[in-house]
Order: structure tokens, then sequence, then C-alpha cells
């Protein structure tokens, strides 16, 4: 049975703790969507968060063989009813005096941002959750994007520990 | 008290109860060598031939005596040449920590004359690795790898520390050694459920592996086997845990297991798995592999559990730990049935070929009934490490050393050596093979220096046996580069070396040169001529279940 889970790993704050997960899931040939690292508030910790899609068994074995990391303090499941995600988007599109306006209606209406505008072009700035920036690049697709840049997913659980 | 790298390397070393270490120095080495120089009356050095003989004898060390392995080297081809003791350490979880030289921190990154970045080589191989620029976070690596290396599922870890930490002075203080937790995570709820299909099983059979040996839970699992009345199977890696001739015992399990013990884990209701990972040399069809039982795991890597056959009842501890408490709730039962059902199937497979002159099974017998009981049997890897697990009747635990996981040829000659420093009054005896002893070989000048009175028994058959076995039932006998045909003289090379060495035919021979061995202070090889038409039997093929085994 295929699952899409979101998990976010506390990881020691060293060099090579990166190298480290990612040559973990290299051997073990897992594949992830996407990966983020972040500075958390203690300078010591680093928050790694990863999007994975496949079956039950291989996510637990990640977990699991990651968990085993000297580097890593915790791990855990980042469930959708517990958690919030975001993504943060880039986008490149071309642009005339003719659509102009409309793209920019779209852009507000998914509270984004126009960050750079030519003559030709525009880039466009979007945060939210992964279905709203699937959603908004599904809606410009019908223009010419020349290039989509996504951060890939942070999160964080809604319960008050983790 | 202000120390030096080096010092503060040798003082932990100190405090970890280290006195022997293995290596071979080189330039980024120079400080450490030059301290160490001065350590020597409270550090014993062994100098072998090559990295690679030292980082299996630090293995070996560890394997045969409990105690951490240590392993020195300078920085490039020095640690290079550590990479395959490291895996062989890492796959079957024994304690050791490679210290390696590095050059110095401001050529760090540069390509200088012998840099490698063996932490990102070793990444793969170790349990962790460290690298160290700073002196002020040596003792902390040193400290914690002793912490790494014992804790949990055991492994090897590596420090990584540059050349100019080595002769930095730096504020060191002694402190405790950590202590090394016992994992124990388990409550009573799934303790007593587990018991309850203990109670109700009616074809039972316990199957362990190495953590029997990790957990040095040898007494408690021998109390389980008696009071629940249980037949029991081992992996290679477990040989001499429950004694050979225990009517319970019925032999090694999986590829080269016996025919009792593959088919009573096909027939068995519960499968007991203790401190052991259904490897596929031993659940060779995972889906099929005790399909009718009910299986337990306890397993102290958590990540063990469900990551080849799928567990029904796990318990994730230290395997002593778990046994103890688990065995007040087991009820004293009598399966006489079952059990003398199964102890009638083959527990021993004695296949001849058509030419044979001098059998390995005969080989080994005679090599075991003229040695005393505490001896220690090392390996190398293909058929004679198969027949040496089958034939030799295992008594002890810690005294057979095998790479069991990665499958070493070479393994055998410095975790001898290793054995021996570790083991000083038992006697050692290395069984390898034409193909193995080539590998290194060149260990025996590390035995002729230390006079190390270890016997290599070597079975010659002229081909590369395990693969040209393979080769003749799978290959159609395309032998491709299996036949070696080494025109080596033992004898003339072993006078080379400095030791004796002896070329026989027939068990007679075979018998008398094995006596005047014994009697030999030192270093002693007797190459054994077998045919190469001996196989290793039964076998299940890769993938294969009981119902396609090869028995002649």
């Amino acid at each position: 049975m295929s699952t899409r889970e979101v998990i976010s790993i506390l990881v020691k704050n060293q060099s090579n703790v990166l190298t480290r997960i990612a040559s973990l899931y290299g051997r073990r040939g897992y594949n992830i969507d996407s990966l983020t690292v972040s500075t958390t508030n203690d300078p010591a910790t680093s928050r790694i968060t990863i999007v994975f899609d496949g079956n039950e068994q291989i996510l637990n074995q990640i977990i699991l063989q990651t968990k085993k990391l000297e580097v890593v303090k915790s791990i855990s499941i980042l469930s959708p009813e517990q958690s919030i995600y975001r993504e943060l988007l880039l986008l490149k599109v071309d642009c005339n005096k003719e659509n102009r306006s409309n793209l920019v209606e779209i852009v507000n209406i998914y509270r984004g941002k126009v960050i750079s505008l030519t003559k030709n072009f525009m880039i466009i700035e979007l945060t939210g959750s992964p279905n709203k920036i699937d959603g908004f690049i599904e809606m410009i697709n019908c223009y010419s994007i020349q290039d989509v840049c996504r951060t890939g997913i942070t999160g964080i659980s809604r319960n008050e520990h983790i | 008290m202000k120390l030096n790298g080096s010092s503060i390397v040798m003082e932990v070393l100190i405090d970890h109860g280290v006195d022997t270490v293995f290596g071979y120095p080189g330039g980024a080495a120079l400080n450490i060598y030059d301290t160490l120089y001065k350590y020597s009356d409270k550090i014993k050095h062994v100098l072998t031939a090559h990295e690679q003989g030292a980082s299996h004898a630090a293995d070996g060390y560890s394997r045969s005596s409990g105690k951490t392995g240590i392993v020195f080297s300078t920085s490039g081809p020095g640690a290079t040449n550590l990479v395959t003791g490291i895996a062989t350490a890492y796959i079957d979880s024994v304690p050791m920590i490679a210290i390696t030289c590095n050059v110095a921190d401001s050529q760090i990154g540069k390509d200088a004359f012998q840099e490698v970045s063996i932490t990102g080589v070793t990444l793969p191989i170790t349990k962790h690795n460290y690298f160290v620029n700073h002196v002020e976070d040596l003792a902390d690596a040193l400290y914690n790898a002793f912490r790494i290396a014992n804790s949990g599922r055991k492994g090897p870890v590596l420090i990584d520390i540059t050349k100019d930490v080595t002769s930095a002075l730096c504020e060191y203080e002694k402190r405790e050694p950590f202590a090394i937790e016992k994992l124990y995570e388990f409550s009573d709820k799934n303790l007593n459920e587990i018991a309850e299909v203990f109670n109700i099983s009616k074809r039972p059979i316990i199957y362990f592996g190495g953590g029997v040996l990790a957990s040095d839970a040898k007494n408690e699992l021998v109390e389980l086997v008696e009071k629940y009345d249980v037949p029991v199977t081992y992996t290679m890696m477990a040989a001499g845990v429950i004694d050979y001739d225990n009517p319970k015992n019925l032999g090694l399990i999986g590829m080269h297991g016996s025919v009792a013990s593959n088919r009573a884990i096909d027939e068995a209701d519960l499968v007991i798995a203790l401190g052991t990972r259904f490897s596929d040399r031993v659940a060779l069809n995972p889906n099929k592999f005790a399909k009718r039982a009910c299986i337990i795991q306890i397993d102290i890597d958590e990540s063990e559990i469900n990551k080849n056959v799928i567990i029904n009842y796990s318990i994730i501890a230290d395997l002593k730990q778990a046994l103890i408490k688990l065995l007040p709730l087991v009820k004293p039962a009598k399966h006489t049935l079952w059990i003398d059902k199964v102890t009638n199937y083959q527990k021993v497979t004695n296949v001849r070929s058509e030419n044979s002159t001098i059998h390995p099974k005969d080989i080994i017998e005679s090599t075991c009934d003229l040695v005393d009981k505490e001896a220690i049997y090392v390996t190398d890897v293909g058929q004679h490490q198969i027949w040496a697990a089958q034939y030799i009747k295992h008594k002890n635990m810690k005294s057979f050393l095998t790479s069991g996981g990665l499958g070493t040829m070479g393994y055998g000659y410095g975790a001898a050596i290793g054995a021996q420093f570790a083991n000083p009054n038992h006697r050692i005896i290395h069984f390898t093979g034409d193909g193995s002893f080539h590998m290194n070989l060149n260990e025996a000048c590390t035995a002729v220096s230390y006079n190390l009175p270890i016997i290599t028994i070597i079975f010659d058959n002229k081909v590369l046996g395990m693969v040209y076995q393979w080769q003749t039932v799978f290959y159609g006998k395309r032998y491709s580069e299996t036949i070696l045909n080494r025109k080596t003289n033992y004898p003339k090379l072993a006078d080379g070396f400095g030791l004796t060495g002896f070329e026989v035919n027939t068990l007679e021979e075979f018998q008398d040169a094995y006596k005047k061995a014994l009697e030999i202070s030192g270093p002693v090889w007797i190459a054994c001529n077998i045919d190469k038409e001996e196989r290793v039997l039964p076998m299940i093929p890769s993938g294969g279940t009981i119902d396609n085994m090869i028995k002649e």
C-alpha cells in the first residue's frame, strides 16, 4: 500500500549531518520526494523535513534506520491532521501587456507576490501548503512558464510537544 | 594536565582498559607512534604486514574476547587499507575503533600527499565516525567512540585525527568511561502475550544468532531450551553457544544448514528468533520462510524487525535482559513427540566425491579430536568455511571466528593473530582455502615475528571452490576464472617466511603433520590436497526453500 508521509527529524547541528542522512538513504535505496534542512531556536539542533512516497514497510525502515544514526536526536511522522506543512514557490513566467493583469489577478487570489517584473516576464513568490502550490502551478500552466523552483515541504506539529 | 593529542589518545585507551592495539605506522601517524614508544610499557602494539591484516586482527581480538578491538593507521592508503576490515566488523556487529591520522589541517582538502577523506569513505561501514581537527574535541570523540562501539547493536567507529592535532597541547582531565546502558523497552503486557504464545505452541523451535554472544545470554538461552524443551538451530555467527552434541541442537540453519534445521523451521508452529536478523543466507525465500509458524523476534536493533521477514511479536531489548524477564513467565513444557520427530531428520550430511582422497570432514574432525577443547577456530571464506561451521563440534562461545555477513576472503590470518593476542593460552586453528589464503598470506610474517603458534590448515583443491561449485551446478560447468592451479609450494614458501610447512595427501599424513605442528612453538601451515569435486552440502539455492534442497 502506497503512503505519503512527512517525516521530521531533529539532528545535531554538525558538519556532515546531511551527508550522513543522504548516504544512508542512498545506500539503502530509499527514494524521497523532498528534503529541507533548517535551523531551530536551539543552535545545537537542526531540523530536517523529508517527504517520502512509498509503502509502509519501507517508511518504517527509513524511520528505524535513521533513528540509529548518532547525529539523530529524534524522529517523528508529521501526520496531515496534526501538522502544518508549508512550501515556498518561486516561479518565472513570460508575460506581456495583454496577459499581465490576468496573471496578477491569479497571483492575488492565491495571495502570492510579484517580486520582479520586466517587459517580458515576471517572478512570482508564493507560500502555502503543497496542495495550494500545486493548484497555483496548474492555473499558471496555460501561460508560458520559464522556470519553477520549490523549496520542498517544511512542517511542524500542532501538538504541544512532539 | 596539559597533554598533546597523541598522549590524549593513549590516556583514553588506557582508561578503557586497552592494552593491545594493532596497526601500521606512517608519515601522518609519526606523532602517534612517537608517543606509543613512550607508552610501550602500557600499550602493546602489534605490527602487521598490511593494514588490512591489522584491521582483521583487531576484529579477531574483539570477537574472541568481547573487548573493543583497536587499530591504528596512517593517512591515505593506510586508512583505505582498513576499509575491508571495518566493513567486515560492521556487518557482523563487532565493536572496534579505528584510529587513523590525516594530513595537517592546513593541508586538508588540498589533495596533499597521502590525503584521503576516510570519514567519507567509511560513512556507510561505521556506526559513526569523527573527523577531529581541533585538539579540544579529541577526548570527547574518543570517549564517545567507546560508548558507540559497545552500546545497542555493537559495531566499528572510526576517528580520523589531523596530524597537527596529534601534537597540539590541550588540557586533559581523566574521566569515567560512559556506562553502557542495556536497552530494555518493553511492557509486561508485551511479555505476557509472548509467554502465552509459548505456552500454546506445539511445535516450537529457537533460531538464534550472534546477538546471543553480543549480549552474553548463553546461560539464559540454555535455561530456556531446557525449561521449554525446545529444539534449536543457529546461524554461523552463533556456532558454539549450544553444545554441538546437545540432542536438541539440530545444527546450522540456512543455505548450507542441516536438513533437520531447515525442515524443522518449515514445519514449526512457533519460531523464536533470538539475536538474529533473517539474512538472505538464512531466510533464502523470505515469503516462504517458516510459513506455518508464528514468529517471535527478540533483538536489540529495532530496524531488524520486519526488515526481511514479517514478525508477529517482537521485543526490542538486550537479549539477556529480555530472557531474564521472560523466563519466569514461560511454563515448563515437554515437546517430546516434536523433538523426536525433528531430531530424527538428518543433522550431518557427508557426501564424498568419487576421487576423494582426504576428505575435509575427516581433516576437521581429526583437527578437533587431537587438540584441547578450548581451541579457537578461525576461518576464511568459501567451502572450507562452511565445512568448518558444519563439522567442528562447537562447544564454546567466541571460539568460532568467521566473516559471516561480508564474506571476506583473507579475513582468517589477521583474525587468528588477533585472537592469539587476546587468548595467549589457547590454541588457535586457522582453516583456509587456497583462494582465501593467497589473499593475505603475507600476515605469516607477523605470526613469525611474534612467534604465534597458529596452525593454518589449507584446503588446497586448486580451484576457487565455492564459486567452482556454483558453476558446476548452475552454470553448466563453465569454469570461468575459478581454476586457480597455483604453483605455490607451501612448505618452501613457509620456509621462506621462517615457519614450518607441510603438504599432505592422505589422512594419515595429515594426522602426522598435525601432531608435529602441535609440538612446534611457532606458526605452522599444513596444506591438504583435496579433490576439487568435493562439495558443500546440503545446499538450498538462493531464493529457494527446503523443497529445493540439494542433498547429494
